[in-house]
C-alpha cells in the first residue's frame, strides 16, 4: 500500500471538514477524487504532503500513512516528505526563472552541484512531462513565455525532478483549454508507470478517463471509493449515482 | 496513440478475434454436415462455450468504454455497432452449434449426403462464409465498397433456400420414410438462411459506423 488514511478527521477551527475517512491507495495507480465543491477533496489531498500544516488553527485526528510511516510522526521532516510526495496545483505556478532553472530548482535546493547530473535530470523530467520536444531549443527562455498548458507540464516536470514517488494534483487541468487538458490527461496516464498519482478533479469525465480508482466525497465524507469502472458503470450508492449523472441537488 | 484510442483499438481487435472464432465454427459445422463428421461436430459444440464467453467479454469492454470515455461521433457509432455486431456474431455461432448438433442427431436417421447435394446446401453454406469474410474485410479495411455485394449474396441465399424447400417437399412425397429427417433438415436450412440475414445486419452496422447511413428498414 502506498498511501493510507486511517480514521481521518480534520478540522478548520470548529469546522469538521473531513469525517472518518478511510482509504487505501496502491502504488502505480491513478486515484481520482470527485465531489461537489467544498466537499473536502483538496483538504484531504493536502494531508498527504502536510500542506495543511501551513494553515493556522487546524487539527487532524487519525493517521496518514506513506508506506509504513505515519507522515505526521514527529520524526518526519516535512521538507523530505515533500520531495517524496510532490504536488501540482490548479494554476500553473512556474517561478520567474528560465525553463531550465524551474526544473533544476529543486535539485539545487537539495544541494546537487554536478552540472551534468542537473542537465540530465532536467532533460529526463521534461521528457517525462511530455514537454521536452517543445522546449529543448529554448531552455534559457523565461517560463512565462510558455502557454498555460506548457507551464503546467513544466510544473509537473519540476515536481518530477526531485524524484518523488507520489504526485498529488489539485485540479491540474481546470485552467487549461481542451487540447492542453487532453495532453495533461495523457501525461497523467503515463505517469502511473513510475509514480502513484492522486488527482482532484471537478471534471467527472476526466476522472473516468485517467483513473483506476475513484473516491466520491460529499460534505466531508467519503461516500464511495471503488474501481473507476464500477463507479461510472454501476455505483453502489444512490448519492454517487445522482452526482455523476448530474441529478444532484 | 492516446490511451483512449488504444482502448478502441483493443475492442476492434477483440471483435476481429470473435469474428475469426465464429468463422472457424461455421466452417467446421459446414464440413461436419457435408461429411457426416461427428467428431468435428463435437469440436464445434465444445467450442461454443468459448464463443459465448467471448461475447460477454466484448460486451463488458464496450460498456466500460462508454462509461469511462463518453464517446461521441464516429467513436460512439463504432462502439454502438460493435455491441450489435458482437451479439449478431454470437447468434451465428449458435447456428454453427445447431448445425453440429444436427449432425450428431441425424445419425439416427442414417446418412443422407445425396439429398444434401441435391438441395445444394453447400452453396448456401459457402455463401454465408463469403459474407462473413467480406464483412470482416469491410470493418478491418474501413471500406464499405463491398456492401452491395454482401447484400446480393444474401438475396441469392434466399433464392437457394426457397428452391431447396421445394426440392425437399418433392423428396418427402417420393420418400415418406424420410419425413422426420427432412423436417429436421428444414430447421438447419432455416438457420443457414438466418445466418445470411445476420451477415446482412452486420454489413448495415458497418455502414452505419463508417458512413453514418442507416440502411435498416430501407428497401434495398
Ligand atoms: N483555509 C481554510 N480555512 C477554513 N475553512 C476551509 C479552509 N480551506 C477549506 N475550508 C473549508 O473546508 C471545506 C472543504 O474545502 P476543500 O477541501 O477546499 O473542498 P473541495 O476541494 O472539495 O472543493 C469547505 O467547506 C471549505 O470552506
Ligand atoms: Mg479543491
Amino acid at each position: 500500500m502506498k498511501l493510507e488514511a486511517k480514521n481521518v478527521n480534520f478540522f478548520y477551527g470548529d469546522f469538521h471538514a473531513l469525517k472518518d475517512i478511510n482509504m487505501k491507495i496502491e502504488s502505480n495507480t491513478v486515484t481520482a477524487f470527485i465531489g461537489p465543491s467544498g466537499c473536502g477533496k483538496s483538504t484531504f489531498l493536502r494531508l498527504f504532503n502536510r500542506m495543511n500544516d501551513l494553515i493556522a488553527d487546524t487539527h487532524l485526528d487519525g493517521e496518514c500513512m506513506l508506506g509504513d510511516t505515519n507522515i505526521y510522526d514527529k520524526s518526519i521532516s516535512v521538507d523530505e516528505l515533500r520531495k517524496t510526495v510532490g504536488m501540482v496545483f490548479q494554476k500553473p505556478n512556474p517561478f520567474p526563472k528560465s525553463i531550465f532553472e524551474n526544473v533544476a530548482y529543486g535539485l539545487r535546493i537539495n544541494g546537487e552541484r554536478s552540472k551534468s547530473v542537473i542537465e540530465d535530470t532536467v532533460e529526463t523530467s521534461l521528457r517525462q512531462a511530455a514537454l521536452w520536444e517543445e522546449v529543448k531549443d529554448k531552455l534559457k527562455k523565461s517560463a512565462y513565455a510558455l502557454s498555460g498548458g506548457q507551464q503546467q507540464r513544466l510544473c509537473i516536470a519540476r515536481a518530477l525532478a526531485v524524484n518523488p514517488s507520489v504526485i498529488l494534483m489539485d485540479e491540474p487541468a481546470s485552467a487549461l483549454d481542451p487540447i492542453s487538458t487532453s495532453k495533461i490527461e495523457e501525461l497523467i496516464f503515463e505517469l502511473k508507470n513510475h509514480y502513484t498519482v492522486v488527482i482532484v478533479t471537478h471534471n467527472m469525465q476526466q476522472a473516468a478517463r485517467v483513473s483506476d480508482k475513484t473516491g466520491f466525497f460529499m460534505l466531508g465524507e467519503l461516500i464511495e471509493y471503488d474501481d473507476t469502472k464500477k463507479i461510472f458503470l454501476n455505483p453502489e450508492k444512490e448519492q454517487t449515482q445522482n452526482y455523476i449523472t448530474g441529478r444532484f441537488g | 496513440m492516446k490511451h483512449t484510442e488504444s482502448e478502441l483499438v483493443d475492442i476492434k481487435n477483440s471483435i476481429s478475434e470473435m469474428w475469426n472464432l465464429v468463422q472457424s465454427q461455421f466452417e467446421k459445422a459446414k464440413t461436419a454436415l457435408l461429411n457426416s463428421d461427428e467428431d468435428l461436430a463435437r469440436v464445434v459444440i465444445s467450442t461454443e462455450k468459448r464463443v459465448n464467453a467471448f461475447e460477454l467479454k466484448i460486451d463488458s469492454d464496450c460498456e466500460n468504454y462508454i462509461a469511462l470515455f463518453s464517446p461521441v461521433a464516429i467513436d460512439l457509432r463504432l462502439v454502438l455497432s460493435m455491441i450489435k455486431i458482437n451479439k449478431t456474431l454470437e447468434r451465428i455461432g449458435d447456428f454453427a452449434d445447431g448445425i453440429a448438433r444436427f449432425v450428431l442427431e441425424s445419425d439416427e436417421h442414417g446418412s443422407h449426403l445425396e439429398l444434401l447435394k441435391e438441395i445444394d446446401v453447400e452453396t448456401m453454406l459457402v455463401a454465408v462464409e463469403t459474407m462473413l469474410e467480406k464483412t470482416l474485410q469491410a470493418i478491418t479495411t474501413e471500406n464499405t465498397a463491398q456492401a452491395g455485394m454482401v447484400f446480393s449474396i444474401d438475396n441469392s441465399i434466399d433464392t437457394l433456400y426457397a428452391e431447396a424447400i421445394k426440392k425437399l417437399a418433392g423428396h418427402v412425397v417420393t420418400n415418406p420414410n424420410d419425413a422426420l429427417y427432412v423436417l429436421h433438415l428444414m430447421t438447419v436450412l432455416r438457420k443457414i438462411e438466418r445466418a445470411g440475414d445476420h451477415c446482412n445486419n452486420i454489413m448495415e452496422e458497418i455502414v452505419f459506423y463508417l458512413d453514418a447511413k442507416v440502411l435498416k428498414h430501407q428497401k434495398k
